[in-house]
């Protein structure tokens, strides 16, 4: 048993109480809880260096300029790419995709051409490429499930062709929770020629991500799942096709020099960030790494896999519960765990776990598609994070026994 | 107020309840509401003849609340004129944005269906015990 109380301290959220007893936050998958050093940070960025950067020749911007810079080359550290250019500063995964989408896809990707996804991609990895094939005429392929909730390997060989352009593919599924065999699906991908987009929104809290490791020519995520604010997220791209691509959004900051008719753009990583960015943000996101990887990813999973093995035996002792991708013997789950009170529909399990101080997601997690292919309308999630402890699994656990008598089904 | 006051026994019971859970002979009407957020569709069915709604039954799933209110419904304006069933379904979505005061007279003629008043207090519920209430009166309206 990991101990973990001490992070709690660290959360001002988390300090809080609700009816009198802590709160037990397990929707991490949905956003993480902050820590003081991230909010310091962004207080400290607008309380004592506020300028709009790349702009003014004062010490001001000069210095919001410096913390922007500093924050692109603390994500290209933290995921190992080869060049600060590569990085672009979105609001979020979604954004980042869909620059993605409309940039490279709308570019390379023509009538008869093949985009080929997995069922388990988020909305955010799935929904732009529907629009990308539809609009230039190409079609889409899934890849599908093993029983385990693992990608079919079969899927793997038989759908990645010739034809394949593109190949999106979510690192970790947010419904499942299993890390997905990136740098496989990849290697595929390449041999056939297509690009590969990889959405790390719930792989980069969890688990140390390398997007030269993982073979990603586009990798994406959001900073508010990974202890920073909301509103500032990330696009890595290959240099070698982020130069190849027309800017996305267009407008100040991203040009050379502007003619009554005429534009030329700016260089990488500029030329895909139209308007003032998020400087508070960005400090925010560096502060958020600084603390993850003070830390240690092991000391997460450590956290996660005790969490895991401690919940999921009771869970399956219980015969009113069923669990979605709880059987991977790969050792490749992450802290999430999905599941269903049979006879109970995930919001009033929802609603009766909240009065209870339990806080979970309940619904189809912007994964439609996936919830179709497991024959679920929605479903409730439990999501972890290093701060969470054994006490919280036992409150939860305690709440869902709450459920089946709220609702009166008999015993 | 505790969760045994939103999920009292009527209401467990009530969203389990199969009395009005089926197709209709020769409906006039049959609308689909949808929460997409939730995922829940509820199709409801009417007959509505000469200004009165001969009968009302339902299909599709949904949570405990929306599966309740959309039941307490049907046997509340099963029988009544169109024009009583739709000012009940007015009422009755007064009551569940809390926009009349809990002890109005006006929510007595809801029956069974006021006991859906707690969910007025959980703000990401009040969609789902409203659901089927927008169906019937958009049906009522002529919008279907």
């Amino acid at each position: 048993m990991v101990e973990t109380e001490d992070f709690r301290k660290d959360f001002p959220l988390l300090r809080q109480q609700m009816n009198g007893r802590p709160i037990v936050y397990l929707d991490n998958g949905a956003t993480t809880q902050k820590p003081e050093s991230m909010i310091r940070a962004m207080c400290g960025y607008y309380g004592g260096c506020n300028a709009n950067p790349h702009r003014g020749a004062y010490a001001l911007s000069v210095e919001a300029t410096d913390i922007y810079e500093t924050a692109r080359d603390r994500v290209r550290r933290f995921i190992g790419a080869k060049e600060a250019r590569e990085i672009i500063f979105t609001k979020n995964a979604t954004e980042a995709l869909n620059l993605v989408a409309y940039s490279y896809g709308l570019s390379n990707i023509s009538a008869g051409d093949e985009i080929v996804l997995t069922i388990a991609e988020h909305h955010s990895n799935l929904v732009p490429w529907q629009r990308v094939a539809k609009a230039k005429g190409a079609a889409l392929k899934y890849i599908y499930l093993e029983k385990d909730g693992n990608l079919s390997e079969k899927d793997v060989a038989d759908k990645i062709t010739k034809k394949t352009k593109l190949v999106a593919i979510t690192h970790v599924s947010n419904v499942l929770g299993l890390v997905n065999p990136v740098r496989r699906v990849a290697d595929r991908a390449h041999e056939a020629g297509a690009v590969v987009v990889v959405d790390g929104s719930q792989s980069v809290p969890h688990i140390a991500a390398d997007v030269q490791a993982l073979g990603a020519d586009f990798f994406a995520f959001s900073g508010h799942k990974l202890l920073a604010p909301m509103g500032v997220g990330v696009l890595y791209g290959r240099a070698s096709l982020l130069e190849t691509m027309p800017p996305f959004l267009s407008g100040g900051d991203m040009i050379e020099y502007v003619e009554e008719q005429e534009s030329t753009y700016a260089e990488l990583p500029a030329k895909f960030e139209a308007g003032t960015q998020n400087v508070g943000g960005a400090a925010g996101l560096t502060a958020a790494i600084d603390y993850l990887e003070n830390l240690t990813f092991e000391r997460v999973k450590a956290v996660e896999d005790d969490l895991l093995a401690y919940a999921l035996p009771q869970l399956r002792a219980l015969p009113w519960i069923e669990l979605y991708g709880c059987d991977s013997e790969r050792d490749n789950k992450t802290g999430i765990i999905t599941f269903n009170v049979k006879g109970v529909h995930p919001h009033d399990v929802s609603t009766i776990l909240d009065s209870e101080g339990v806080a979970i997601r309940a619904g189809h997690h912007c994964a439609q598609p996936l919830m179709k292919y497991l024959g679920q309308i929605a479903t409730c999630r439990a999501s972890f994070y290093f701060y969470n402890t054994r006490q919280d699994i036992d409150r939860w656990l305690d709440a869902l026994g709450k459920v089946r008598e709220v609702m009166r089904i008999g015993n | 107020m505790g969760i045994e006051d939103i999920y009292t026994e009527l209401i467990a019971e009530e969203s389990r309840s199969t009395e009005h859970r089926r197709h209709l002979d020769a409906p006039t009407a049959v609308l689909k509401g949808r929460n997409p957020s939730c995922g829940d569709e509820i199709a409801l069915e009417l007959r509505v003849r000469d200004g009165v709604v001969e009968d009302a039954a339902f299909t599709g799933v949904g949570c405990a609340i929306s599966q309740a209110s959309t039941s307490l419904m049907i046997g509340l304006v099963k029988g009544q004129t169109a024009e009583k069933a739709k000012a009940l379904a007015e009422t009755f979505l007064a009551m569940i944005k809390g926009e009349i005061p809990e002890d109005d007279p006006a929510l007595d003629e809801l029956g069974d269906a006021a006991a859906l008043q707690g969910v007025a207090k959980l703000p990401a519920r009040v969609k789902c015990a409203a659901l089927s209430w927008h169906t019937l009166t958009e049906v009522l309206e002529g919008k279907k």
